[in-house]
């Protein structure tokens, strides 16, 4: 029998129990709608913080003070970055092409009325790079002529805060009633999709906030830029090699920890992947429990239709035959499940990304898997029952009542 | 008649069955042979072994020992599949309950056999279901549904799915049982229309009416035949039809 006849008779047995279909190809909806926007989720966040830390500068080293955990209380260790760590790295390291410390002091910029309760962040020049910052207007600080200077490059964010409706180069800002001359603006870098504003920053060089805001020498954390993509491992060798050298270091541990843009990119994306995977066991969970439903239903259909499965062999039907007429039974089950999940799922997806602005990326890959999935759970559940429908005795069947 | 060869030849047939420990007798050894064009009711009562032998005629059941010979070929030791082969190809059933497929119409339940046959074209299976429900007189209700038909004309449209892979004998079980007198004349008056054109028929039946259709009546008793005649005197279906009082409530199934 050809399988569009077949496909024939299978839908006229569909059509004829039009609820019971429907209550099957329900339960494959679910599922794969489940899969598809779990997956989406999964995805859409992994995407986004890629994308993310991806704007955060690719070729990013960051250097931190090393912190252990005694007794539940943190303790940071005596090991201190300095400034003169920053120009041993510039002056000696190969495989960077750009370093600056970073010193923060949390407070808010104030202009007139206006104020906006933004971080200070002492960097120098080469920060920019690093972070992939673009000025917008004006100029940077320079690391010699603006040495402690009380000059700062603002984000648009902090722009929009103060200066509404005017320029603000050239203007002052107040922080901690310390006043700050506005050189220069940055270009707009967008908000990460979790919640930290990379437009509100306030630059100011990093001597400026070491002498007149903390007035400390150490350094909490030092940026640099490796020179591309795949000399990040190097890079922080090279590092490490000449903080060490300047400490006369001879203990086994190393004095700091450092993190590269890669290593960060691959550790949130192991956990985002880890997360997807653990979505999509749950969606699958209820694909399977579909199946389970589309093999109950089958059974009790190869029951019903005994007498005629009986009459069929009676005119020749061969075991095959049959078998393939129940199997595209739970197969077309399936498939309209799949492809009405697949829509849901999609829909389901774009609504939340609208609706709640959440990432979400529903991927051509796990469309074309769940598809693939729904063929296979309508074989797979549909073969038992279809199986003992070919198996049956014309006599016993056709005197079934 | 014997001067042809035997359509359908049974020789020294056997079939037990098991039930627990006990094993029973169906058939003790039968032997017949069914000529081409004859018309033979199979009779006996119940128990008889007249079911157990029309699903071995039918090739729906193998026989313990003895030998089956359909149409020139063995059936004793076919498969499966060889034997459905047989059964779409060369055989044609009539059931006592019509069997047909509900919701579906007529004409689809006519060329329901030729569906199982890749070698028949959709145009051909269509123009030759249209030819058997002709046959049957049920041209111009072959796009009923059952539900919409008369037990009678339920049954024609079996008769005609009987009819349209053109077998070589058409088997029918009791095919008049669910049917009021009148009405089973009207089938018998078809059945003894296909005989006239040339068919041969098996009819199991426990009507003793019904059997003075046919040419001749094979009687199994016990598991065993025990009578083989060949009847003088055939009546004519559509005569005994005439004679019968006319309806004053027609009866439905």
């Amino acid at each position: 029998m050809n399988p569009f006849t077949l496909a024939k008779i299978a839908l006229r047995a569909l059509l004829r129990n039009r609820m019971r279909t429907f209550l099957s190809v329900l339960g494959i909806v679910i599922g794969v709608a489940a899969v598809i926007t779990m997956v989406a989720m999964g995805e859409g966040s992994k995407k986004s913080i890629k994308e993310q830390m991806t704007a955060m500068g690719t070729n990013a080293i960051i250097i931190q003070l090393n912190q252990s955990r005694r007794g539940g209380v943190q303790t940071e260790s005596t090991e201190l970055l300095e400034e003169e760590d920053v120009i041993a790295i510039r002056e000696n390291a190969t495989y960077i092409n750009g370093v600056s410390p970073m010193v923060t002091v949390g407070g808010q910029a104030i202009v007139g009325n206006n104020n906006s309760p933004t971080t200070l962040s002492g960097v120098s020049a080469d920060y920019l790079k690093i972070r992939n910052y673009e000025i917008q207007d004006g100029v940077m600080f320079d690391d010699e002529a603006d040495r402690m200077a009380k000059v700062c490059v603002i984000g648009q964010t902090v722009v929009k805060n103060l200066f509404p409706d005017a320029d603000p180069i050239g203007k002052t800002i107040r922080y901690k009633s310390i006043p700050l001359k506005v050189i220069g603006t940055l270009k707009a870098k967008g908000s990460g999709d979790f919640g930290q504003d990379q437009d509100d920053v306030i630059f100011t060089p990093y001597q400026t906030v070491m002498r007149r805001f903390s007035a400390t020498t150490n350094i909490r954390q030092i940026y640099a830029n490796s020179i591309g993509e795949g000399y990040a491992a190097k890079a922080t060798e090279e590092i490490m090699g000449i903080l060490k050298e300047r400490r006369n270091w001879t203990k086994p541990t190393d004095p700091f920890r450092v993190f590269t843009q890669e290593e960060m990119i691959q550790m949130v994306t192991s956990t985002s992947d880890m997360l997807s995977l653990v979505l999509t066991a749950i969606a699958g969970i209820s694909l399977f429990v579909g199946g389970i439903g589309i093999m109950n239903i089958m059974y009790v259909s190869v029951t019903e239709r005994t007498k005629e499965i009986g009459l069929r062999m009676a005119i020749g039907a061969r075991g095959r035959d049959i078998l393939l007429q129940f199997l595209f039974e739970s197969v077309i089950i399936s498939l309209l499940g799949g492809a009405i999940g697949i829509a849901l799922g999609i829909a389901a997806s774009e609504t939340v990304k609208i609706a709640m602005n959440w990432p979400m990326s529903v991927s051509v890959t796990s469309v074309i898997v769940s598809f693939g999935v729904c063929f296979a759970t309508g074989v797979f559940f549909g073969w038992y029952p279809a199986r003992k429908a070919s198996r049956l005795d014309p006599i016993e069947a056709l005197r079934f009542e | 008649m014997q001067s042809s060869k035997p359509i359908l030849s049974v020789q020294n047939l056997r079939r037990d069955f098991k039930m627990g420990d006990e094993i029973v007798h169906a058939l003790r050894g039968v032997s017949f042979d069914i000529y081409p064009g004859e018309f033979v009711t199979i009779m006996g009562t119940s128990g008889s072994g007249k079911s157990t032998m029309l699903n071995i005629l039918g090739c729906m059941d193998r026989p313990t020992s003895g030998h089956y010979i359909l149409d020139g070929q063995h059936t004793e030791t076919l498969k499966r599949d060889a034997l459905a082969r047989i059964r779409n190809q060369k055989l044609g059933f009539v059931f006592q309950s019509y069997n047909l497929l509900s919701r579906t119409t007529a004409i689809e339940n006519v060329e329901l056999p030729l569906l199982y046959n890749s070698k028949i074209s959709a145009e051909e299976r269509h123009h030759r279901a249209i030819e058997a429900l002709k046959m049957v007189g049920l041209e111009s209700r072959m796009n009923h549904l059952p539900n919409q038909l008369s037990g009678g004309q339920q049954q024609r449209v079996a008769i005609a799915r009987a009819l349209v892979n053109d077998p070589v004998i058409i088997l029918a079980d009791e095919a008049t049982g669910n049917l009021d007198t009148r009405t089973s004349y009207e089938i018998m008056m078809i059945f003894q229309e296909l005989h006239s054109q040339g068919k041969t028929i098996a009819f199991v039946t426990h009507e003793p009416d019904i059997a003075t259709f046919s040419g001749r009546t094979i009687t199994l008793r016990d598991g065993l035949l025990k009578k083989d005649v060949i009847n003088e005197n055939v009546q004519n279906a559509k005569v005994a039809f005439e004679m019968l009082p006319p309806p004053e409530t027609f009866e439905e199934d």
